[in-house]
């Protein structure tokens, strides 16, 4: 089971990445490409649209299901990953490296509450029994 | 798939193998203050002979009158072998079966509907029909507003069927979308392009254009089409199939075509029936397919590289996406569906072509015959399709009165409609009524006028 460590998570099956600058890059995780299967589509957020935490932004659409991405933290959308568009099959190639959007977060501290590599493990497991 | 009921036998030994002494112990559970007893309004059973001689009374009180009334659902001809190959047992469902890739004959059936619509209708993507006209314009109001993304406004003229603007309404109102009406010109009987700019405050996410419009005037659809996407809007077109035989498809109006097309399927082989069942159909570009709500079949091919059709793009159906669905009518009607099919496919291109022409021509005929006689004149100059509205030196309800005295439904009081338009009637002559049915329209009427 891939689960990078540097990475945040959501127990909806985000994954986050702190930025440098201040963004941080949202996308779904690997378990989470596993569980809809090839995907078909991918509806992305406009850019400038401000999220709630736990806002429906994105749908991730595969021959099976079309699932909601929720915003793990609130903020504005400052970039969107367009190329998904025509290729969303990247997220099943790498779920880690197809990023979805860029959030400017509104409050860096809802950061803090987002579950780190090992807390996701744990839910992943316990999600297995 | 036959109807096999179960025998009394059956029964009894289903019971047995349960535990259960009879069917009413099955629902003990309800509680008994639920249980609503005898269903007092319906009355006993009838045997065949009864039921028939029933109907039969009921049948003969509609009468057997000339109609000229179009206003939505239009009478035409249709060929004996649609209704007798829809109902053969291989097609007499009304519904797509659950297991749907079991019945790849019914797919197959819905597949060739969808590439008739499209072709119809100059579209990518047809879906497998709707309830009616009206239920595929909200529907696709509803579609235009999830696409819009900034925007929960549309624009309806006031040229679109009432009806159709009155289910629009109840379906999206409570979807916190506004519909605005937008006024036509009173002496065309037409939406004038270049008056939209006036009505033209904020953004909206499309304009629902009409085609024929509801007074049978055709529409000047390019430069509609051209100023709703000009606003980054969508352009809804509402057709006549019959009409677009002859006339421009929606996929192709203005420099970019039409987003969305839908209408009423009746005039493509199924009966008046006193209003239903009908069908809607509903096409749109390819950008839009994620966004089409109801059922898309595809064809494709099995792992032996056999062709075959499935339910494709299901997973915004609610089958699978439940509350968040895309849409929930998520029936399609598809007996009305396989008779419009058999009727397209017995009719051919260039027969519907000739109905359409016979039925303009027809109407023409008609309204010039009528302009002879004092007292008539045409209520609007803009050109017409298959149907016209006539303004009348008398009130209106009176003379319908009179010529159905002699047999001829003579058309649709407008003003039941738009209380603004004084003594006007709206009439139909499609290719079912003959030269001696308009001269005998005619005489009646100047009868009743003079």
């Amino acid at each position: 089971m891939s689960i990078p460590t540097q990475l945040k998570y959501t127990k909806s099956h985000e994954w986050v990445k702190p930025e440098a600058d201040g963004t941080v890059t949202i996308g779904v995780t690997h378990h989470a490409q596993e569980l809809l299967g090839d995907m078909v589509f991918v509806e992305l957020p406009q850019v400038g649209r401000k999220l709630a935490q736990k806002e429906e932004c994105a749908v991730a659409e595969s021959v099976k299901a079309a699932a909601d991405v929720y915003s793990p933290i609130s903020g504005e959308v400052t970039a969107v990953n367009s190329g998904l568009e025509s290729e969303p099959e990247k997220i099943n190639q790498d779920a880690y490296s197809a990023w979805l959007f860029k959030l400017k977060p509104a409050n860096a501290a809802e950061l803090d509450g987002l579950l780190d590599a090992a807390a996701y493990a744990e839910l992943l497991e316990n999600e297995d029994h | 798939m036959p109807f096999i009921p179960h025998t009394e036998a059956d029964i009894a030994e289903m019971l047995a193998s349960i535990g259960a002494k009879t069917i009413d112990e099955l629902f003990d559970e309800i509680p008994k203050d639920l249980v609503s007893g005898q269903l007092t309004g319906v009355p006993p059973g009838l045997s065949e002979m009864e039921i028939t001689r029933l109907m039969m009374e009921r049948a003969n009180k509609d009468g057997f009158y000339q109609n000229f009334i179009g206003a939505g659902a239009y009478e035409h001809h249709i060929p004996a072998a649609v209704w007798q190959i829809t109902t053969r047992g291989e097609f007499y469902s009304s519904y797509t079966p659950y297991q749907a890739e079991a019945s790849q004959g019914t797919l197959q059936l819905l597949y060739e509907y969808q590439t008739m619509m499209a072709s119809l209708t100059g579209m990518d993507v047809s879906n497998a029909s709707m309830y009616d006209g009206a239920t595929a314009l909200a529907e696709a109001a509803l579609m235009a507003v999830r696409s819009h993304k900034t925007s929960r406004r549309i624009l309806i003229p006031r040229t679109v069927h009432p009806v159709y603007r009155k289910v629009v309404r109840a379906i999206v109102s409570n979807q916190k979308i506004d519909v605005v009406e937008l006024p036509f010109c009173m002496q065309s009987g037409q939406i004038l392009p270049e008056s939209l700019e006036d009505f033209y405050k904020e953004d909206f996410a499309a304009l629902v254009i009409p085609q024929p419009n509801f007074f049978g005037v055709l529409e000047q659809v390019d430069a509609l089409t051209d100023w709703a996407h000009s606003k980054n809007a969508f352009a809804i077109g509402v057709v006549n199939p019959t009409a677009l035989a002859l006339l421009t498809p929606p996929g192709e109006w203005g420099s970019k075509g039409a987003d969305i097309a839908v209408g009423e399927g009746q005039p493509l082989g199924i009966p008046l029936s006193s209003g239903g069942p009908y069908f809607g159909f509903m096409a749109c570009k390819n950008a839009l397919i994620r966004q089409i709500p109801g059922r898309i079949i595809g064809r494709t091919h099995d792992l032996d590289n056999k062709p075959g059709f499935v339910l494709t793009l299901q997973a915004r159906e609610q089958h699978i996406r439940r509350s968040k669905a895309t849409s929930n009518i998520c029936t399609n009607q598809g007996l009305m569906v396989t008779a419009a099919t058999i009727y397209m496919s017995l009719v051919g291109p260039e027969g519907l072509r000739r109905i359409a022409a016979q039925s303009h021509a027809n109407t023409v005929e008609l309204v010039e015959q009528l302009e002879k006689i004092a007292g008539v004149k045409r209520t609007f100059n803009g050109p017409i399709f298959h149907e016209a509205a006539l303004t009348l030196s008398k009130p209106v309800k009176a003379v319908l009165t009179q010529l159905k005295e002699k047999g001829i439904l003579a058309g649709l009081d407008l003003q039941t409609y738009y209380p603004d338009i004084d003594n006007a009637l709206l009439v139909c002559a499609t290719e079912t009524k003959t030269s001696s049915d308009l001269k005998n329209y005619a005489e009646q009427l100047k009868l009743s006028l003079g």
